[in-house]
């Protein structure tokens, strides 16, 4: 196999596509509608199914059908569409079904924008829909990323019965960037549990409902269960230049690349920064980042977002009160330049040192 | 070592497929690359652009905020990109369109033009090789044989009657741009 220089809609698209996806339910939003696209033909081409519903409440109702079905299944969205999926969303995850949902986030609130933004990280990792549950979400940082995350999203769905969001950016999805995708897999038999015809078995009910207390609370019980051993297991990180970092930038996704220019920036003049990117957003690796702050060598930490702090607040749980915990970041679109993150990590190290200055051609940043 | 580049221009001018060539020549030649095309509201004015980077290393940030290179084939991008090139930089304009003159004096200028080439080689639509050659004439971080066979490898095969006369016009700009240096 070789690289190919590949879009990130279109590469998340074929990589779900050889991942086994067997059924895309979706509706088109911009900045993701190039991975409908490709699905439009290559799903016919493979005589799987397409739909292009008439609205993200049909698409995600049809996905829960297929799901519940036995079928490996997907759909993909952006912030808004992503807003009106959340019933269907709590639908499966309160009837334990495996899906795949791909967000690429656009600038918001409301209408917004069509530009990249992290803006949809509270909504995708903690509250999904109604009730107690989270998804696993995993974030790309790279078009290979992404390709080697859908294989993945798909197989931890299955292994866990569970919701997965891959979520990326606007800027995730429009840029082109060399990589390689897996070979085809054949599509996967359906599982045991799911809806095929009851001949000749016993009846098996996908349901999210519990009419008694008790039979709810027993459920939410196992969920929980099955979401702890979730947490224990499925925690995923990058750790850049962290062996002898004094400070450490905190980013997922397109904010993390741009920090990561950043931190090598600096290294070259010496100063000992690393970067810490969760790429498992929920289970958050909590645990990592405590005992990165106990390491007795960090001094202090920048989370740099494009959102007004979201990730921050996971962050700054997982610090504690012992260490500075700052806060950069860009919101409605804007992506931050490395040199904007430059003068936070050094702001960070010597406060005085930095003049604060608004980025050229912007309406300002947030500090936290 | 890298290279950004963002060329700028009218849509139709060819601006998202000179930034691939780039791209594909780059990748071709064992670099690291990314492409990222304006898709937001700046579009909608009618001014498209896109930034390539070209490396040795793993790219982080996608975008720059003050290009290697600009290449500005309309007059909003050459408003918009003369001030943001980098010190050293380059400063590519394609002066059939643009008859501005650039005020800075810490970059290079060059000016091609880039309708004129292309027309005379049957298209003003190739317009958009004669400014990648140009600009290959003043920075040489890939070869004209690399944009060749990207041009071959990726031409729409609905363009391939007009493979050779691509390969004249990225000549025929790239010889522009030596000429300039030589007057």
């Amino acid at each position: 196999m070789t690289k190919e220089l590949l879009k990130g809609n279109v590469a998340i698209a074929e990589a779900a596509v050889r991942a086994g996806c067997e059924a895309y339910f979706g509706y088109p939003i911009t900045p993701q509608t190039e991975l409908l696209e490709h699905m439009s033909s290559r799903m016919i081409e493979l005589g799987r199914t397409f739909l292009q519903a008439e609205s993200e409440v049909a698409a995600i109702n049809m996905v829960y059908g297929a799901a519940a079905a036995g079928a490996r299944v997907m759909t993909s969205s952006s912030s808004p569409g992503i807003s009106l999926m959340q019933e269907g969303i709590s639908y499966i995850a309160g009837s334990e079904v495996p899906v795949v949902i791909v967000d690429v986030i656009r600038g918001g609130p409301g209408l917004g924008n069509i530009q990249p933004s992290q803006g949809d990280y509270n909504q995708v990792t903690k509250s999904a829909g109604h009730g107690d549950f989270h998804p696993i979400v995993l974030a790309p940082s790279t078009i290979q990323e992404a390709i080697d995350m859908m294989g993945l999203a798909f197989d931890l769905a299955d292994k866990y019965r569970t919701l997965v969001f891959v979520v990326a950016d606007g800027s995730l999805g429009q840029m082109m960037e060399p990589a390689e995708l897996p070979p085809m897999q054949e599509l996967r038999p359906r599982p045991t549990w799911s809806l095929t015809g009851k001949k000749d078995r016993e009846q098996n009910l996908i349901s999210s409902i519990y009419l008694g207390a008790s039979l709810l609370e027993e459920f939410n019980r196992k969920l929980q269960a099955k979401l702890a051993i979730i947490e224990k297991n499925e925690v995923r990180y990058e750790a850049y230049e962290l062996e002898d970092a004094e400070y450490v930038v905190v980013a997922f996704g397109t904010a993390a690349r741009v920090a990561k220019t950043a931190v090598q920036t600096l290294r070259r003049q010496g100063i000992p920064v690393g970067l810490f990117r969760p790429i498992s957003l929920w289970p958050f690796p909590e645990q990592q980042l405590t005992d990165l702050a106990d390491n007795g060598r960090v001094k202090g930490f920048l989370v740099t977002e494009m959102n007004a702090g979201q990730m921050l607040h996971d962050v700054r749980l997982a610090v504690g009160r012992g260490l500075p915990v700052k806060f950069y970041g860009r919101m409605g679109g804007a992506i931050p330049m490395p040199e904007e993150i430059e003068t936070q990590i050094l702001n960070l190290i010597n406060p005085a040192a930095q003049p604060e200055t608004t980025p050229e051609g912007s309406n300002g940043y947030i500090n936290r | 070592m890298q290279t950004s580049i963002v060329i700028s221009g009218f849509g139709g001018q060819g601006v998202l497929f000179a930034g691939q060539l780039l791209a594909y020549a780059g990748m071709d030649n064992g670099y690291h690359v990314t492409w990222i095309p304006s898709y937001g509201p700046e579009m909608r004015g009618g001014t498209a652009n896109c930034t390539v980077i070209i490396s040795d290393e793993a790219i982080g940030a996608p975008l720059v905020n003050k290009p290697d290179i600009a290449v500005a084939l309309n007059l909003p991008s050459f408003e918009k990109y003369e001030g943001l090139v980098k010190p050293d930089g380059l400063f590519v304009i394609n002066s059939s369109i643009v008859t501005a003159v650039a005020d800075r004096t810490d970059v290079d200028v060059v000016y091609v033009p880039a309708n004129a080439i292309a027309e005379k080689q049957g298209s003003t639509k190739m317009m958009n090789m004669a400014t990648l050659g140009a600009m290959l004439a003043k920075r040489p971080f890939l070869t004209l044989d690399a944009i060749k066979q990207a041009l071959r490898d990726h031409l729409p095969a609905s363009k391939a009657k007009l493979l050779n006369a691509n390969f004249r016009v990225l000549e025929l700009g790239y010889e522009a741009a030596q000429q300039e240096t030589v007057a």
